[in-house]
């Protein structure tokens, strides 16, 4: 096995993802396949490869950087109208610190 | 004046021979397109009340004399990933069910601008992530071409209302294949453009560094002009290309004699004998016209699936993040705490492909494997890339087949997720090199499906490979 229960159980815990039961034995399978499959880079040499950090490296079209000049952003009524819950010009979540 | 076969030329004509405004054909075509959606479930939303000021806007510039733009009245359906303001934009999922985004993205922007009509947003994989559109929670889509077969996918809402006549033209996204994929399972033309070409502004993030805004059409000709009126510099994309955009039109000159074409014998090995059959039955054609096919060699393609797999879902398990119940509409109803706020949100509102790819892209850049999994990946990515560069150095495009088979039936492949993956084959390469490509019709099996011929080209030749494209579909080579 490439990857235990465990492992599922942190891995989700670290994308904040609450898995059932069922869930985390089927993904297990699954990223035990996948992982197994991925393993096959192993079978390439690249001691010798820069690793691609950029898509157009070298590219002088796309090194860009703007003037640092302020602009308008979205506001506050916009920025918030999406929320699942706002109020008073924030966004709410659950308590955080108890009083 | 029939209305599933408009193109951007027959449009203009009709529009200023005053035969129709552009009012009436856009009231026309969102009738027809509601009225076949029950069949294909292509479309996810209408944007009726959008489309009607457009055209109207249209109809006012064509009253005063005014340029319309190249666009001017064309019905134009738009992937359910690219934001438009004020009419929902769901990314095929249950956590933005409710979202209305405040922004549209440049290139609905730029189409409007141009004079294009936006009928409505077309189904896709949640979050662009899957190869059949059965992954959206609003409904798989049905292949115009076989109603119990997938269109592709992800764009696979795009492809479908193309194909079936209800969008003179869409907007697709394209990430390992998106566009391509099901542009070839669905018998339109699909183009991804060089990254960077089109500006990802407004473009749900699913992999930054791989994702690609691109047309759908049913011609090269007018797949050519929407990529035109979409593309270039836009200073809210810092990765958007400050390349001068050619006039791609200009370039469908039918001139490809002498051209010289590699085939890669690593795109033949798994093909179903009938797709092997209609490639090479195009690449006859290709030969007919007066380019030199000669077989190359892409020796990293083997390793693609895992390369790919590897970044694309370790840049989803960050982009993905952001959707955690705050921001977007979307929350669970049970949660003592913020973190269960989070975890519960996440854990009802994504589905079980999104949930394997954030799985995978966190266990792989997770403390202990960056460096045998993300920096590995990034390297053969360099190889890969790195393949191509020395193939173009002897042939001036790639010719290759899409996909290794044509659609498959809905249910065929969705509890295999490898099996699904290993089907992007041969579209996720040209993503990985960053290089344009496109699917163009070559055929149908004798079932009717549909099977698309791939062409590949060096950074920012989209010009090269429409005059290709065009070259061949006016030879008859999707018939």
């Amino acid at each position: 096995m490439k990857i235990t229960e465990q492992q599922v159980r942190y891995v989700a815990d670290l994308a904040n993802l609450r898995l059932s039961d069922e869930e985390v034995r089927k993904f297990q399978a699954d990223l035990d396949e996948i992982l197994a499959h991925m393993d096959r880079l192993n079978e390439i040499d690249t001691s010798q490869v820069e690793p691609m950090t950029q898509v157009l490296y070298g590219a002088e079209e796309t090194a860009t950087l703007r003037a640092d000049e302020p602009r308008p952003g979205l506001g506050t009524e916009l920025a918030l109208a999406n929320a699942a819950l706002a109020g008073s010009g924030y966004f709410k979540v659950p308590e955080v610190i108890k009083r | 004046m029939n209305i599933a076969s408009l193109t951007i030329d027959r449009v203009r004509e009709g529009l200023r021979g005053r035969e129709f405004s552009s009012l009436e054909l856009t009231t026309a075509a969102l009738q027809h397109a509601r009225e076949q959606n029950r069949i294909t479930n292509a479309y996810i939303d209408f944007s009726e009340d959008r489309a009607l000021t457009a055209a109207r806007r249209v109809d006012e510039k064509l009253a005063q004399g005014e340029d319309p733009g190249p666009l001017a009245g064309v019905p134009v359906a738009v992937k359910d990933v690219i934001v438009t303001k004020g009419v929902r934009t769901t990314c095929g999922s249950k956590l933005l069910a409710n979202f209305i985004p405040p922004y549209d993205a440049t290139a609905v922007e730029r189409l409007e601008a141009a004079g294009g009509i936006i009928l409505g947003k077309t189904n896709c994989d949640e979050f662009a992530m899957g190869s059949s559109n059965e992954n959206s929670a609003f409904g798989p889509v049905r292949n115009p071409h076989a109603l119990d077969r997938v269109p592709g996918g992800s764009s696979g809402g795009s492809a479908a209302a193309v194909a079936q006549g209800t969008a003179v033209v869409a907007l697709g996204s394209d990430t390992g294949g998106s566009i391509r994929q099901p542009a070839s399972f669905c018998g339109v033309v699909g183009v991804t453009p060089t990254y960077g070409r089109v500006s990802r502004y407004g473009l749900t993030a699913f992999a930054s560094s791989l994702d690609h805004i691109g047309p759908l059409a049913r011609s090269v000709r007018d797949a050519a002009l929407l990529l035109q009126v979409i593309a270039g510099r836009d200073p809210l994309d810092s990765t958007s290309a400050d390349a001068p955009v050619p006039d791609f039109r200009a370039h469908l000159d039918g001139q490809v004699k002498g051209l010289k074409l590699g085939l890669p014998r690593e795109y033949l090995k798994d093909l179903t004998s009938e797709t092997g059959d209609l490639i090479a039955g195009a690449v006859k054609t290709l030969s007919k016209l007066g380019c030199e096919v000669r077989e190359i060699s892409l020796p990293a393609t083997d390793y693609a699936i895992a390369c790919y797999y590897v970044i694309a879902t370790a840049e989803a398990s960050s982009n993905l993040a952001r959707y955690d119940g705050v921001r977007y509409t979307i929350r669970s109803a049970s949660a003592e705490s913020l973190t269960d706020m989070y975890r519960n949100t996440r854990g009802e509102g994504f589905g079980a492909e999104c949930k394997r790819r954030i799985m995978l892209g966190t266990y792989v850049l997770s403390a202990g494997y960056y460096d045998a999994y993300y920096l590995k990946a990034q390297k053969v990515r360099t190889l890969i890339a790195r393949d191509f560069a020395n193939a173009f150095a002897e042939v001036d495009a790639i010719v290759a087949p899409v996909s290794p088979f044509p659609a498959f039936k809905i249910g065929e492949k969705i509890d295999d997720p490898m099996a699904m993956y290993l089907s992007d084959i041969y579209t996720i390469t040209g993503d990985l090199a960053g290089i344009p490509c496109m699917s163009v019709p070559c055929g149908k099996t004798a079932e009717g499906l549909p099977v698309g011929l791939q062409i590949l080209t060096r950074h920012f030749e989209e010009a090269r490979m429409f005059r290709l494209a065009d070259a061949f579909e006016q030879a008859g080579g999707g018939n």
